[in-house]
């Protein structure tokens, strides 16, 4: 009896040792993933300031960051990952659409479509995005590291009342200015007949994009309002009771 | 005899909603249901969701008030399911709606196609077995849902309806609008790719239908109880030795099998979505009978024989 009792109650302390380990590990991780995107962020930064700075002019910047851009912003797609197996509490669907709205904006909009490079709205959004991540990643980072400084967190909590309708202005400008020549060259669609029996009008596709901004953006910026309410509500209540 | 004392507890607020005195000891949760509803005319008994907990899990309506682990005054906790719709009214209006769409769109009504093509016929014989074969599937589901399908809960709640909607009407004008197109590729391999596909569909009609009534003849009319599923002296039923819901394993094959015959991106995309979904209820399902059955069949695979 007693043996069988000890064989429980060690097998119980190996499991809280697996959690213990398995929480350590998440940690170590989500802290050297969130240092990282920081810092791509900030060189990214630096890049676009740098090329203004010398070219005096923002023709040509997206181009001369395009690669960085798709590097950070594409393998911010394993946050999806950390909320999928919950090393991160947010849900899963709120992250997917706001990893995948940004991703198709690098990688099918301007990216793909090289006349819209140098219009003024891409410049908007990509202003808004670094500000934006750089304020996300490093409040994550101090987060994780328990030292987080006042200004990060207000930052993070405040800035998207700004920064989250400018960058939909950029970016659904930016779309728009990509519709004519979408249309144009024909890029991303399939017409009948084919063996697939099945046509894809890219052009219509964005124009479907453009509307789903409607639903779509109210309920993140929401969410964000909601967050903001719940973060520094509680700390006011604190204040209160010192 | 001892009567009881129910009070009823919004499971929110914590309110109290209802006090029934001198209730009877056998009294069911159904009848205690329809009690709060002469209280709370808004609140018709399929909406209600009664249990011990706040948090816990709904009481059913056949459970009776002596049986339960309350004191002679029982509490309980209301939570408002919202507007209820049933079943059959949801199955039939979201299996219509294809029915009628497809057609639609076989008949090529005005502001679909060209002008020019209004209200002509493909010239693709396979277009027409098509139409027959989708036809047929739906009118199937809808006598089945009239006179072959027992359901265990009367009614589900209301948006289930325009989303259900929303999925098959969707879907079935997306595939309708491909395959009855004035520019439809007929199938690569030609008659025998067809001939295949309607073999693999009628196959699976025939065994989806055959497990519908096996499901039935399980359960007494009138009656929910619960049974594990054995093949029958139908051949097509044998496959439930290998899986828990070949029902949907049937339907699958189905699809795959009108995807085959019409050769329609569209329609493989609907059968893998609906394969996805039907894997997740399998799953579920699956999981419900091995919980409470101690003898269930371990052989037996949720949707696909050793697989999934």
């Amino acid at each position: 009896m007693a043996s069988s009792e000890e064989d429980g109650a060690a097998e119980e302390k190996e499991n809280n040792n697996k959690k213990r380990t398995k929480s350590a590990l998440a940690t170590a991780w989500l802290t050297f993933y969130n240092i990282a995107m920081t810092t791509g962020w900030l060189v990214l930064t630096l890049a676009m300031m740098r090329f203004y700075v010398e070219k005096g002019t923002h023709k040509g910047l997206y181009r001369s960051i395009a690669r960085t851009l798709k590097f950070f912003q594409t393998f911010a797609l394993v946050e999806v990952g950390h909320c999928a197996i919950g090393i991160v509490k947010t849900s899963v669907i709120v992250t997917g659409v706001q990893v995948c709205s940004r991703i198709f904006m690098v990688w099918f909009v301007t990216s793909s479509i090289r006349q819209i490079q140098n219009e003024e709205s891409v410049i908007l959004f990509l202003v808004v995005w670094t500000v934006t991540e750089i304020t996300r990643y490093s409040y994550y980072t101090f987060n994780l590291l328990n030292h987080l400084p006042h200004f990060v967190k207000w930052a993070r909590y405040n800035f998207f009342i700004v920064l989250y309708p400018l960058g939909v202005i950029g970016e659904l400008l930016t779309i728009y200015a990509a519709l004519p020549f979408v249309r144009r060259s024909g890029m991303y669609s399939m017409r009948l007949p084919n063996k697939y029996n099945v046509s894809f009008d890219y052009y219509y596709c964005l124009i479907i994009v453009m509307l789903s901004y409607i639903p779509l953006f109210p309920q993140l910026y929401f969410h964000m309002l909601r967050q903001r309410r719940k973060v520094l509500h509680g700390e006011v209540i604190v204040e209160k009771d010192d | 005899m001892k009567h009881y004392e129910v009070e009823i507890l919004d499971a929110k607020t914590k309110d109290k909603l209802c006090f029934l005195d001198k209730v009877e000891p056998n009294a069911t949760i159904g009848e205690i249901k329809s009690m709060f509803h002469r209280s709370h005319p808004q609140w018709y008994p399929a909406r209600q969701s009664i249990r011990l907990d706040p948090k816990g899990k709904s009481l059913k309506d056949e459970d009776v008030l002596q049986h339960l682990p309350v004191g002679t005054t029982a509490t309980f906790y209301f939570r408002d399911l919202g507007a209820q719709i049933s079943w059959v009214t949801v199955f039939l209006t979201e299996y219509t709606g294809p029915l009628v769409i497809y057609l639609m769109f076989y008949f090529r009504v005005p502001f679909i196609y060209a002008p020019k093509y209004d209200f002509t016929t493909s010239k693709h014989w396979v277009v027409h077995l098509a139409c027959m074969c989708h036809s047929f599937h739906y009118v199937k589901r809808l006598l089945e849902t009239l006179f072959v399908h027992r359901f265990s809960h009367g009614t589900m709640p209301l948006r289930n309806i325009f989303k259900n909607c929303t999925y098959y009407w969707g879907f079935a004008a997306w595939m309708a609008y491909y395959i009855n197109h004035p520019l439809y590729t007929p199938p690569i391999y030609g008659e025998q790719q067809i001939r295949i596909a309607l073999i693999i569909f009628l196959f699976c009609q025939i065994g989806n239908f055959s497990i519908h009534i096996a499901l039935r003849n399980l359960r007494p009319p009138g009656s929910k109880t619960r049974k594990i599923p054995y093949p029958t002296k139908n051949p097509f039923t044998w496959i439930f030795l290998l899986v828990s819901c070949p029902n949907y394993t049937y339907e699958l094959g189905s699809w795959l099998g009108f995807t085959l015959m019409t050769q329609c991106l569209p329609v493989a995309f609907f059968t893998l979505v609906g394969f996805i979904q039907m894997t997740v209820w399998a799953k579920g399902k699956h999981r419900s009978y091995l919980k409470e059955f101690r003898d269930y069949p371990p052989l037996r695979s949720p949707i696909l024989p050793f697989v999934l």
